[in-house]
Parts: C-alpha cells; sequence; structure tokens
C-alpha cells in the first residue's frame, strides 16, 4: 500500500514537471489548473490500477541511466554497421534467427532487453517466452555480438539492487 | 560560442539526414519484412535522435529543448515496442522470415 | 541548413511512401506507415525551425502519441478484426 503511495507521489511529480515544461505558464490561475488536472490523471491512474514498479519503476533507480550511456553507445555502432550494408552494392546480409535467454527475473526486465534488442538495429526481437527471446539478426556477425551475452548481463545488473538485498523485496 | 554551437548543430542536422535516406533507401533495398525492420530501426533511432539533438542545439537552453528531448524519449521509448508488435503479429500469422540458410532456423515454439 | 534537413525528410517520407504502395504484403505497409509517421513527426520539428514558430513542437509531440496508438490499433485489427477485445494477455494465449 505504502509502495502504490510511493509511485502515486513519483507519478504526480513527473506529471506536474511534464505539465510545467510544456505549458510555460507560470500564473497562479493556470497552474492551480494544471496542479487540479494532475491530481485528477493520478487518481484515474490510480482506478485504473497502473500505478506499480512496471508501469512507473522508480526502483530501477540511477542504474538504468548508466545502462542508457551503454546502450546508446552501441545503437549508435550498430546503426553505422546497418547503414553500411544498406549502401553497399553486394547488399552484403544474411538473415538469420537466434533464440538468446533472457536471465532476469521480472517481467519487466524481460521487456527491457527485449526493448535494447529491437532499438539496436540489425536486430529485432520477434517471440519473448518463457526466459527466452527469439531474434532475427541480420547478418551472423550482429548475432554473434548478441550471443556474448554482454547486453542480458547488464540488464540483469539493472535489476538487482547492488548492495542491500536483505532490506526489502 | 555561438558559432560552436551553430556547427554542431548542423553536423548533427547533416548526419541524421543521411541516416534518415539510408534508412529510406534500406526500407526499400531490402529483400524481406523482416529485415526491413532493420532499416525502419535506422530512422527511428538515430536519424530521429541526431534530427532532434540538432534542433536543440539551434534552440539552446529553452522549453523548446525541452519539448525537443521529451520527443526524442517517446520516440525511443515507442519504436522499439511497435516494432516488436509488428514482428510478434507478422511471425505469429505464419509469415516466415528469409534466411540465407536454412538449418539456421530454431524449432518453432 | 534547415531547407536541407527538411528535404532529406520530404525524401524518406517519399522513399517510404513506395514501399507503403509496393507493399506487398499488409506488414510491409503497416512497418512503412509507421516509419512514415516517425518521419512525419520529425517534418513537423524541423518545419517548425524553418519557419520560426518553435510552437509547431506540440503538434510533433501529439502526432508521436497518435502515430504509436495507431500503428498498435491497426496490428490489434489485423489480429483479431475488432477493436474491442480486451486486454494484452489474450494476445499472449491466442494461438
Amino acid at each position: 500500500m505504502t509502495k502504490t503511495l510511493l509511485h502515486a507521489i513519483s507519478l504526480g511529480i513527473l506529471l506536474a514537471l511534464v505539465w510545467l515544461g510544456l505549458s510555460g505558464f507560470f500564473e497562479p490561475l493556470l497552474l492551480g489548473l494544471g496542479f487540479l488536472s494532475c491530481v485528477a490523471v493520478v487518481l484515474i491512474a490510480l482506478r485504473m490500477d497502473v500505478v506499480d514498479h512496471e508501469g512507473h519503476p522508480i526502483h530501477l533507480g540511477w542504474r538504468i541511466v548508466t545502462y542508457w550511456i551503454w546502450l546508446i553507445w552501441e545503437i549508435v555502432k550498430s546503426n553505422v554497421e546497418v547503414a553500411r550494408r544498406i549502401l553497399h552494392p553486394a547488399l552484403p546480409i544474411a538473415p538469420c534467427m537466434i533464440r538468446v535467454k533472457a536471465t532476469q527475473d521480472s517481467e519487466l526486465g524481460h521487456v527491457i532487453y527485449a526493448n535494447s534488442i529491437t532499438l539496436t538495429p540489425g536486430t529485432v526481437s520477434i517471440v519473448v517466452e518463457d526466459g527466452t527471446i527469439l531474434v532475427h539478426a541480420i547478418a551472423r556477425e550482429m548475432a554473434d555480438d548478441l550471443e556474448t551475452g554482454e547486453m542480458d548481463r547488464r540488464v540483469t545488473a539493472v535489476e538487482t539492487r547492488p548492495s542491500r538485498q536483505s532490506g526489502e523485496a | 560560442m555561438a558559432l560552436v554551437l551553430d556547427i554542431l548543430s548542423w553536423v548533427f542536422l547533416g548526419l541524421g539526414a543521411a541516416f534518415l535516406v539510408i534508412g529510406g533507401i534500406g526500407i526499400l533495398r531490402f529483400p524481406d519484412l523482416y529485415a526491413r525492420m532493420h532499416a525502419a530501426g535506422i530512422i527511428d533511432t538515430l536519424g530521429s535522435a541526431l534530427i532532434l539533438i540538432g534542433l536543440a542545439f539551434q534552440a539552446g537552453l529553452t522549453l523548446v529543448t525541452l519539448k525537443l528531448l521529451l520527443i526524442l524519449l517517446f520516440v525511443q521509448f515507442t519504436s522499439p515496442t511497435a516494432t516488436y508488435a509488428l514482428a510478434n503479429a507478422a511471425y505469429r500469422s505464419g509469415f516466415a522470415p528469409l534466411l540465407s540458410s536454412k538449418d539456421d532456423e530454431p524449432s518453432k515454439p | 541548413m534547415f531547407l536541407m534537413a527538411t528535404l532529406a525528410v520530404l525524401v524518406t517520407m517519399g522513399l517510404t511512401l513506395v514501399r507503403a504502395l509496393v507493399g506487398p504484403t499488409t506488414f510491409d505497409r503497416v512497418l512503412a506507415v509507421n516509419t512514415f509517421g516517425t518521419v512525419t513527426v520529425l517534418l513537423i520539428s524541423v518545419l517548425g525551425f524553418l519557419i520560426g514558430r518553435p510552437d509547431f513542437l506540440d503538434l510533433a509531440l501529439v502526432y508521436a502519441l497518435i502515430n504509436f496508438i495507431g500503428t498498435i490499433a491497426v496490428l490489434k485489427f489485423l489480429k483479431f478484426r475488432d477493436l474491442g477485445t480486451p486486454g494484452s494477455d489474450s494476445l499472449a494465449e491466442e494461438e
């Protein structure tokens, strides 16, 4: 229950920040109306029962940010690789399908991993089930990159709390 | 300083434009649906990101930049979901991908 | 500079539109239209800067939202022939 409250509060703060950023108005009346609409959205979200650790994963903390920085570099590298293959006159692609293991505990972890695979061009996740992901790769090298399991390891590290595991959860 | 920002933004816009067109060419050139998804991925990830960051350099530290970054974040979050939905729907409706060698295909679930 | 970016965006839109028209399968068309939508978001943003009206970005933001919902809706319709089927759980256990 307190966890739901925590998520609701952080959702409200996030909504308020987005409202401020998008509107750019700072008059009392409009601020009041914006505040009311944020509260209304939070209440509706609570009624819909979508305020939880999946819709609003604050428990990931800063680890997800460091993961993003690593992911952006991976995305840039594979983008250049796929672009090179597109522009090559002979179109050197060799599509293949592989199955990779997803070692994350929760569905959220699986989603992060599968979406990361899709975000890096050259690999697209097709079916996620029973802790494995079916991946379509544009070339054997990109499939090999994925099969080293580095991305999987990093996503699992994002999900698991490093030090104080006995405290909660 | 303004000149540096201008040059940076031009570089980003130029690179983004190049990646957009490359992605478009890829969508036309690639032989089957699953391969075309990779080309669409180029447009969705690096192409859009570079263009939006290039525009953000022009806007400077204003609310406009915040909106650009929101658009960027939103596109990056939704595009893999949409691509996954598409790939999954195509695969489950029995649309077989074109593979380079037949023995690569894993057993069907 | 914005003009060049706009032209590149327009060229990309043309290329994806060709794929949407050629097909051959429905999924190819959905993929092309989804990409077309992403590029439209970029076109609106760049156009806002080109003609000096950055308020266009609000439109781009809304268009990005609509594009995503639209793609998902079309895919759901392709799968179930009906938009009223509730829940994503039915998607997983279908088959």
